[in-house]
């Protein structure tokens, strides 16, 4: 019974909302990061937007934009990790940003920022172009698979935004990541 | 001659006085062929005691050349002040072969006379002698001044103790947000002044040849853009705002023009960016990373990082006003990691980051005998940048976990810490002869 009721009002909302479009990209706050030498990560960096904003769009496809908001969901997953110097993508990841691909190209109003990182070593405008180009493997990935051009933004800070503030190996590897920001999400 | 060994020798040169920065000079190798000299602390003419100790910046500057090896205080026989007061013979059995000598007389009006002479100890008699005008707030420069005349006057070059450095800081401001700063200071690290704040990231400061500008990114934007900041008005212009990266700008030697990453048109490639007609000249087309590139002198060239070989080494471009000519040709084979060069202004030295064994050190290629030395031997040194004379190079380098600079020569004999009291330092890019202030 709750369950019908819910889908009656995100079907109202959706009714009210069509054609509007998502708000601009949430500024990121900065992190609180305190330096220790330790590993630690940072906070999660993405907002939790409300049930509302959540329900705005519902899709016939295979994932709701609910699915967004749902920890469960395999749209949750939204890091992918590489190897040193390498764009390269990984098996494992590539899995993921299908499925992240075949949502954006089914929710064309859906748009993502594509964030490219390196780890702390080697010279710093180098790792900059090396965090566009892990952002631009995963863009492409994206649009061999349908998401239009317009959906994706990349932007890359190289080595200025690390999420592991460690100096040692397994600090780095989390560091060497593309992230896939929702815009408004 | 007095050889030290192969021992770490440190010195702690500790500075009274409003200084912020904390110099440790660090004798890295035997320093063989560096030449003994005896600075004589300087006899104070006023009341109290002098602003700041012109020996030990003196000292401290001639030290980190790697040329000289000052000679520590408890080795100093005895303590004249002029030429007249010296016995030669006492410092010739120390095999001492310089002296300087001199005197701070305080003036009426708040500003100084500084004498000083340098002295042949073998030969006995006077090489330089000079009496300086120096005001208030300008002892440490009058100091460096000194520095150069001794440096010219024993080696026949020009001294680089009298200019500056630019950087970038790191700190945290209220609610422990980070500050990232674009900081000048003395060649030493003293006199920081901060000409620009942001809550962003900031990187790559790049000197105009006048010394009057700096170009460097900013992310105020929240994404990568070339901005060129006037030092003295702090009147900031964005020069390139395109779709992807706007980075890596490198002032030409003609002052007209900067090179810079773009990605506009694909990947990271070089461009040359007229600065007045803002007119783009695009200098490489490859399907990998291109970037950091660097002006030879008389913007004959190019040198920059690329990973079109599969990992990241140093290739040069030819220019012909300022447009390609022919292919590039890759410059650097040891290793498989050399990238962001710095070149000497006479275009005879190249020093890059260089990864041996999972360490990041700073090298130097000399272009004409191919020779090529790893001159440092921390874990993480990055962005090495050259003094004007090219007999230096400064760097970023880390000191538990946290970005500090050092200068070293450019034969590896010396190297020298910057060390700041807070934040993390990074990214210093020595500024061109007489910064006009």
């Amino acid at each position: 019974m709750i369950k019908i009721l819910r889908y009656f009002i995100i079907l109202t909302v959706v009714a009210a909302l069509a054609g509007c479009g998502l708000g601009p990209l949430k500024k990121r706050g900065e992190q609180a990061d305190t330096e220790t030498p330790d590993k630690q990560v940072e906070d999660n960096q993405y907002s939790t937007p409300s049930d509302e904003e959540v329900n705005k769009f519902v899709s016939g496809d295979t994932l709701e934009v609910s699915s967004l908001n749902d920890p469960n969901s395999p749209l949750s997953q939204r890091v992918m990790y590489f190897d040193l110097d390498s764009s390269q993508i990984k098996d494992a990841d590539r899995e993921i940003i299908t499925v992240h691909a075949e949502f954006l190209a089914a929710h064309s109003e859906i748009t993502v920022v594509l964030e490219g990182h390196a780890d702390e070593r080697g010279s710093r405008e180098y790792n900059v172009a090396l965090g566009e180009k892990r952002a631009k493997a995963v863009k492409q990935l994206m649009t061999l698979q349908g998401v239009t051009e317009k959906q994706i933004q990349v932007i890359s800070f190289g080595e200025e935004r690390p999420v592991a503030l460690g100096h040692d190996s397994s600090a780095w590897s989390l560091n060497r990541r593309v992230e896939i920001l929702y815009t408004g999400y | 001659m007095i050889r030290y060994s192969s021992i770490l020798l440190i010195l702690w040169l500790s500075f009274s006085s409003l200084a912020h920065a904390v110099l440790t000079i660090e004798i890295t190798h035997g320093s063989e062929g560096a030449q003994p000299i005896a600075i004589i602390p300087f006899e104070w003419k006023g009341k109290g005691t002098p602003p700041v100790s012109l020996k030990n910046i003196i000292a401290a500057d001639l030290q980190r050349s790697g040329l000289f090896a000052p000679l520590p205080n408890k080795d100093l026989l005895s303590k004249p002040h002029e030429g007249s007061q010296v016995k030669y013979q006492t410092w010739r059995a120390l095999n001492v072969g310089y002296l300087v000598v001199g005197k701070i007389h305080s003036l009426i009006d708040g500003s100084f006379q500084v004498q000083f002479q340098l002295l042949d100890v073998f030969k006995g008699r006077q090489l330089a002698g000079y009496s300086i005008r120096s005001l208030n707030s300008g002892l440490r420069r009058t100091a460096h001044h000194i520095s150069d005349i001794i440096y010219k006057t024993i080696t026949g070059e020009e001294g680089a103790f009298n200019t500056h450095i630019s950087y970038i800081t790191v700190t945290r401001g209220k609610n422990n947000k980070k500050r990232y700063q674009l900081a000048i200071a003395d060649a030493d690290g003293y006199n920081e002044k901060i000409i620009y704040t942001s809550p962003q990231p900031l990187m790559s400061p790049s000197w105009s040849p006048d010394g009057t500008r700096l170009a460097y990114v900013s992310f105020l934007s929240g994404r990568p853009e070339v901005v060129v900041q006037n030092v003295f008005s702090a009147k900031r212009t964005i020069l390139a705002s395109f779709k992807g990266l706007n980075n890596a700008p490198r002032w030409s030697p003609d002052g007209k023009h900067l090179a810079l990453t773009l990605s506009k048109d694909g990947n990271p490639e070089i461009y040359i960016l007229n600065v007045n007609s803002r007119k783009l000249t695009r200098v490489t087309r490859s399907y990998a990373i291109d970037t950091e590139a660097e002006w030879l002198p008389d913007n004959k060239g190019l040198v920059f990082t690329s990973d079109r070989g599969g990992s990241p080494q140093l290739y040069e471009i030819k220019l012909n006003r300022n447009k390609p000519v022919g292919r590039a040709q890759r410059l650097t084979f040891e290793g498989n990691y050399n990238s962001r060069a710095t070149v000497s202004s006479d275009g005879r030295y190249i020093a890059m980051v260089h990864r041996s064994q999972g360490t990041f050190r700073i090298a130097v290629l000399e272009r004409g005998t191919q020779n090529f030395r790893v001159l440092t031997n921390g874990q993480l040194d990055e962005s090495p940048s050259f003094a004007p004379n090219g007999r230096m190079i400064i760097y970023a380098t880390e000191e538990k976990y946290r970005g500090i600079l050092s200068a070293v020569s450019v034969d590896g004999r010396a190297r020298q810490r910057l060390s700041f009291k807070s934040g993390d330092v990074r990214e210093p890019v020595w500024s061109p002869y007489r910064v006009n202030k």
